[in-house]
């Protein structure tokens, strides 16, 4: 099985607004789908250790919304909603993230992201396109310093540690 | 109001006016005589990067020198680098999910 030679490419480019990022899975392209629109597969990868995405509600269809919040070890619900804009099965599916509370009322202090995920089998492979696009600059900014300054650190500083005590 | 860093190096002019004052501190003098761009233009990028942290400033005598600030530059690859591996993370995760998957349904 090849896990570790997995392709994944990220970029960031400042002068559309967006993040660019694509990844390879050694999994067929229905199985991958379902990963990425069923919320009893999202809550197992979405949120990274040792916080865990807990699904409250969820309605995959054009229109439709899921509501979610990233749990913390020490308990903290960060809330968000992923409202889903486009469907087009098994190919392609476009929606806004957006930070909210426990109802999904959404937060207008944080920036919006536009999230475009395509997906593609080739050969043995499913690959996973996606696309992260902000209004501002600042915004894409925001999202980057945000995502890690209020939530995610902790876990990201154990991992850069560790890879510092391997380094060294 | 804070400016915003990405869009301060993503201009070329501020990206060289950086490179030039990695090597040594200049004067705006010394900087603007490096373009061909008016002295008005080189003085607003050089603000701008101020305002931004990537030049420090320094007196010397009457004269104003500026200094590049390497701990920004590193600071916004550090955001980058994190968010970089959230992701890795995030599809380490998915790929065991996808493991699993497989191994409950049954492949042909």
């Amino acid at each position: 099985m090849k896990t570790s030679a997995l392709l994944m490419s990220f970029s960031v480019d400042k002068e559309n607004k967006k993040i660019k990022v694509t990844r390879e899975f050694a999994a067929p392209l229905s199985k991958v789908w379902a990963a990425w629109t069923e919320s009893h597969l999202l809550d197992q990868w979405w949120a990274p250790k040792p916080w865990q995405a807990k699904t409250k509600t969820m309605n995959f269809k054009e229109g439709g919304h899921w509501l979610y919040a990233m749990v913390g070890p020490d308990g903290t619900n960060i809330w968000c909603r992923a409202d889903y804009k486009s469907i087009l099965d098994q190919k392609k599916f476009t929606g806004e993230d957006k930070f909210c509370d426990e109802n999904g009322n959404i937060d207008i202090k944080f920036p919006m992201a536009f999230w475009t995920c395509e997906f593609k089998e080739e050969r043995n492979s499913t690959f996973v396109n996606i696309e992260i696009a902000f209004n501002e600059v600042s915004d894409l900014e925001k999202y980057i310093e945000m995502g890690f300054k209020d939530g995610f650190t902790s876990a990201l500083e154990n991992l850069d540690n560790l890879l510092n005590t391997q380094l060294t | 109001m804070r400016r915003d860093v990405f869009k301060a190096i993503a201009d070329p002019t501020r990206r060289a006016i950086l490179v030039l004052i990695a090597t040594r501190a200049m004067t705006p003098n010394a900087l603007a005589d490096e373009f061909d761009s008016t002295r008005q233009a080189v003085s607003k990028h050089i603000r701008i990067l101020t305002e931004c942290r990537f030049l420090k400033q320094e007196k010397v005598g009457r004269e104003i020198y500026y200094h590049y600030n390497p701990d920004k530059l590193k600071e916004i690859d550090k955001w980058l680098e994190q968010f970089r591996k959230h992701w890795e993370n995030r599809f380490d995760q998915l790929d065991h999910v996808l493991i699993n998957l497989k191994s409950d349904k049954n492949e042909n």
